[in-house]
């Protein structure tokens, strides 16, 4: 803003003032939506099975998984961290929650705790590498997502964990009145993790590390301990994931969720969420997780091979960060 | 921490002379490193009064101010406030004894609006079982926020616009008064006016006198002379990481104040 800003400049600036800072949120949701919408209408038109019940259903199941780790990974992303390991971390909690329903007996919920147990371990892990180690978030998950994939396929001698009861399958395909229950455990996750961001102390400080860690630590928040808090609480759904994912192809799967972090990040940051921290809501998550999984559906049923997918999602990331950018900058260049 | 104390609470206090220094350092000593930045530096500061802390770049100004905050515990040295000897590990320490800083790296997240700022570390939560769950009482919040801003002059369109969106006169004065606010003893400033303008510096020093007529002590470090002679009533020098001087300042000038500054002349000691 220029020198004069003395009571005549702000009398006008107020309106378009208050206008930037409801839409400055929702500018990236709003556009994160529409891609959304044309791209739903356009695989509509593009493939006679897209808009199956079958093909819906799947797409339900899918987002589910990708919309509950990326929500862990937007808490992550607000406080200026990235978590890496999301994808074998996923996949060793999916791989040790069918392997003790199937070596011990355990049934689906005590298996669930169990996986949702290691997703836990694994972000405190995370977390105390940040906070205690001082390992930045990046080579902190980066380490921990390889002693995790190398730990997956030790556990399992690099053999997927199959002759799994049918139940196993609850979580990832059973439905309740018809919507997949994984969607049902998604809206609930969603929620929850957004009120807890939007109306919580816990919520404020988060927001708070990742906008002014100084700033936060001098205000007298325990910035370690809070901070090792969220990589604990992403690492929970993480976990939950794992085993919805596990729970959808009935097996616990070593290779699962390679690249996992990239549709996550991807689905945080079209979503709104800023890697330079401060900024990031669920609602825009799950858009950007809905849209990562039509693009993922969409590119199978069109016959776009797994490498094509790779580049657009790439791509993705770079255009939303670039986007993010480009906010910051305007947003900055009145103050 | 229910509501913001009224900044009058001191106010019928008188300053006497008998009475131990709101917050004293004595013989603080700190060291980065290498670089000594503090070699024995003492500071007081007396109730209801503006002191002005000055002294060239490097002199260690941020960094006394730092150990009076908490923010860098001293190597050596005491720190007393009201008299008794006390230690400030963290800027916690510091604010629970009633001294809050503003510093001259702005400490504000840019991300949260005027009002989250104001109560940053301070929520307040909503009553009853929902509150020891951390449920944030946002509405007492922007209540509270308003009127205090509104009581010390402080003009913000909203209190639930982001910092980021204010200008800069605008976030020191949130800034500024972000510590008036909590203050019960003692309000330090670094360089609160060093980057704005004519129009919003006045705003700011505004702000610190009401914090002084509502008896508040308040701690101003400035390298503008002319503004440190209007608004101070006592002046510390800090030269090399040592206090050089104690003056009065309407019993010097400017020249006075650069002389003492820079140690080209001794000047009468105010040893009050
Ligand atoms: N965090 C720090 N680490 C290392 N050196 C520092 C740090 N803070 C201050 N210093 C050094 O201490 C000295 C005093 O600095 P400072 O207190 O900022 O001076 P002033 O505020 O009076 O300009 C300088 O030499 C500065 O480089
Ligand atoms: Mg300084």
């Amino acid at each position: 803003m220029s020198s004069a800003e003395a009571t005549a400049g702000t009398q006008r600036g107020e309106l378009s003032d208050w206008f930037r800072e409801r839409i400055s949120h929702a500018v990236s949701e709003f556009t994160a939506a529409t891609a959304l919408v044309v791209l739903f209408i356009a695989l509509t038109f593009a493939s006679p099975y897209f808009l199956t019940a079958d093909n819906l259903f799947n797409i339900g199941a899918q987002t589910a998984v990708i919309a509950i780790i990326a929500t862990a990974q937007t808490m992550v992303i607000i406080t200026k961290g990235i978590d890496l390991s999301v994808g074998s971390v996923a996949a060793l909690a999916g791989v040790l929650g069918a392997m003790v329903v199937r070596d011990l007996g355990f049934s689906l919920w005590a298996a669930t705790a169990v996986a949702i147990g290691v997703g836990a371990l694994a972000g405190l892990l995370n977390g105390l590498l940040v906070t205690v180690a001082r390992i930045p978030p990046f080579i902190a998950t980066l380490g921990t997502m390889s002693v995790g994939r190398g730990l997956v396929f030790i556990i399992t001698g690099a053999v997927g964990v199959y002759g799994l009861p049918r139940s196993f399958q609850l979580l990832g395909n059973g439905q309740i009145l018809g919507i997949p229950f994984a969607v049902v455990i998604t809206v609930l996750v969603a929620v929850g993790v957004a009120f807890l961001l939007s109306q919580t102390r816990f919520g404020q400080y988060t927001y708070a590390m990742g906008s002014n860690l100084e700033a936060a630590r001098r205000s007298g928040i325990r910035v370690g301990r809070h901070l090792t808090g969220v990589y604990v609480l992403a690492g929970v759904l993480v976990g939950l994931g794992g085993m919805i994912a596990a729970s959808r192809v009935n097996s616990g799967q070593p290779n699962y969720g390679i690249s996992l972090e990239l549709d996550v990040i991807a689905a945080a940051v079209i979503g709104g969420a800023s890697l330079f921290g401060g900024q990031g809501r669920i609602v825009g998550t799950i858009i950007g997780a809905f849209l990562i999984a039509l693009v993922r559906n969409g590119a199978v049923l069109l016959d776009i091979s797994i490498h094509y997918q790779q580049v657009i999602v790439g791509v993705i990331i770079w255009a939303a960060v670039y986007f993010d950018q480009y906010r910051r900058r305007r947003l900055e260049s009145r103050g | 921490m229910g509501a913001i104390p009224t900044a009058a609470a001191d106010n019928d206090q008188q300053p006497t002379d008998a009475e131990p220094p709101v917050l004293e350092a004595r013989g603080i000593v700190k060291r980065f490193g290498h670089v000594e930045a503090l070699r024995g530096a003492d500071f007081t500061v007396r109730r209801g009064e503006v002191v002005a802390l000055i002294g060239d770049n490097g002199a260690g100004k941020s960094t006394l101010i730092k150990t009076l905050s908490g923010v860098h515990p001293p190597d050596e040295g005491e720190i007393r406030v009201g008299g008794r000897p006390v230690q400030f590990s963290t800027p916690v320490d510091a604010r629970r004894a009633g001294v809050e800083t503003v510093y001259q790296d702005l400490a504000v997240a840019d991300d949260l609006s005027v009002a989250a700022n104001l109560y940053l570390g301070r929520e307040i939560l909503r009553s009853g079982p929902l509150g020891r769950l951390g449920l944030l009482d946002k509405r007492a919040m922007r209540h509270g926020a308003a009127a205090a801003l509104d009581e010390l002059g402080v003009r913000i369109p909203r209190v639930t616009t982001p910092i980021a969106m204010l200008s800069g006169g605008q976030r020191q004065c949130v800034a500024v008064a972000r510590a008036i606010i909590w203050a019960t003893n003692v309000v330090i400033l670094d360089e609160p006016t060093a980057a704005l303008g004519v129009v919003q510096t006045g705003r700011v020093l505004d702000v610190v006198r009401r914090a002084r007529d509502a008896g508040m002590s308040v701690v101003l470090v400035s390298h503008n002379m002319p503004q440190v002679l209007e608004i101070a009533d006592r002046v510390e020098v800090l030269r090399l990481g040592r206090r050089a001087a104690q003056l009065r300042a309407d019993e010097v000038t400017t020249d006075d104040l650069v002389a003492a500054m820079t140690g080209s002349t001794n000047v009468d000691r105010d040893e009050r």
